[in-house]
């Protein structure tokens, strides 16, 4: 990973953490289970899954919107930053 | 469209929080849907969301995985309901326009076919005064978003026939819900014990005793409701829960019943829940 784009992977992961943690109103680790703990209702596991298409202009399509790719900070992370480097978006 | 007898089409009245997410439970479910509704910008609006909620219920695995989509048709013309094998009533919670409504959609279907009414708590009986035959229309309560709830409410009025209750608990089945049959009486059994409740804890949220989060976790972490009553509130719509609240003020004669001043507050400010964005919560203009 080159220096910019970890940059880019921690300002992904702060806009997501900053999200997650102003709704469920408490500090959410990167790596914490959000569905295990019951932090995540089914309503606002749809809301994560609008909000990531929004605020990072990806698609989240067929098998990427399964659960797993959602269950942490981290994880929402990775998928954002692999649907960026696949679509690369005309101004990245 | 030629009548078919094999149709496997249901007609939906009124798009709104409900209409949107039955139609989506039932498109999930591979059966086919006319959508009817009064604005052509709420049809819009509906379609976009439905498109949404059928993702959610995927992700959320409520539909069969193998199960094709059934086809949306929205549309301005109640007429486009003659072919439906059922119908689902699910507009504003109002007596005068649901008797209207009940009253055009009968003359229009062929007998046989199943009325259903997604009212929150008026008695089917009072309905079935405005339809042609009584005996084919049912009471059935789905709850919001109606394609993760799995239980529904099926109320049984003193006219429905014992047919009518077959073919609701065979679409039912289709739809992959599980039932509990009901007699009728203002609000049924969960807006009889729901609405109340609600009620109640924007009343205490209102005097002080607590906040709307307090309200709600203590309803969660101590009598196991999953999302507490607010948040509840919030996604049925407030416009919703005052005028079911209204209704059942009037058919039980509990004025306590009557929607309290926070929550007549909150829709005349067009605070509505999630479907305005805010509510006892606010949701960020996040839609869902
Ligand atoms: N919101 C809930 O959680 C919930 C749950 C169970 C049952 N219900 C009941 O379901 C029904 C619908 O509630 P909602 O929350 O979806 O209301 P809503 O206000 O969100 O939607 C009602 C829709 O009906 C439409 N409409 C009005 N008159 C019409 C007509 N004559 N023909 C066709 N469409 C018409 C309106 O334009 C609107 O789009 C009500 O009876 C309500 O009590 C609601």
């Amino acid at each position: 990973m080159s220096a910019e784009q970890a940059i880019t992977a921690e300002r992904i992961e702060q806009g997501i953490a900053g999200f997650v943690s102003g709704r469920v109103n408490a500090e959410v680790p990167a790596d914490q289970d959000l569905f295990a703990s019951g932090l995540v209702s089914s309503m606002f596991a749809m809301e994560l899954v609008v909000h990531l298409e929004q605020a990072f202009s990806v698609q989240i399509l067929g098998d990427d919107l399964k659960r797993d790719n959602f269950r942490t900070v981290a994880a929402m992370t990775a998928l954002v930053l692999r649907l960026r480097d696949a679509g690369q978006p005309a101004d990245a | 469209m030629t009548a078919n007898p094999r149709s496997d089409t249901i007609a939906v009245f009124g798009a709104g929080v409900m209409g949107r997410s039955i139609t989506a439970l039932a498109l999930g479910r591979g059966v086919d849907v006319v959508l009817v509704d009064v604005s052509d910008d709420v049809l819009r609006a509906a379609e976009a969301d439905i498109a949404q909620q059928l993702r959610h219920g995927r992700f959320m695995g409520a539909f069969p995985d193998s199960q094709a989509t059934g086809t949306l048709t929205t549309t301005l013309s109640g007429e486009a309901a003659a072919d439906a094998t059922a119908v689902v009533e699910a507009i504003t919670e109002d007596s005068s326009l649901k008797a209207r409504t009940l009253a055009e959609v009968s003359g229009v279907v062929a007998p046989g076919t199943t009325l259903i009414t997604n009212t929150s708590g008026i008695p089917i009986d009072e309905l079935a005064k405005s339809v042609r035959r009584p005996a084919e229309l049912a009471g059935v309560h789905f709850m919001n978003p109606a394609y993760l709830i799995e239980m529904v409410e099926v109320i049984r009025g003193p006219q429905t026939a014992e047919d009518t209750v077959a073919a609701v608990f065979s679409l039912l089945g289709r739809l992959g819900k599980k039932a509990v049959v009901v007699h009728d009486a203002p609000g049924f059994v969960t807006s009889r014990l729901l609405h109340p409740m609600i009620n109640e804890a924007a009343r205490i949220v209102a005097e002080g005793t607590a906040s709307v989060e307090s309200v709600d976790r203590l309803m969660q972490g101590c009598l196991g409701h999953p999302t507490g009553p607010l948040r509840t509130a919030d996604l049925i719509g407030l416009d919703n829960l005052a005028d079911a609240l209204r209704l059942l003020a009037e058919r039980t004669g509990n004025t306590a019943f009557a929607p309290c001043d926070l929550l007549r507050e909150k829709v005349r400010r067009g605070d509505l829940g999630r479907k305005t964005g805010r509510g006892f919560y606010d949701y960020e203009g996040v839609l869902s």
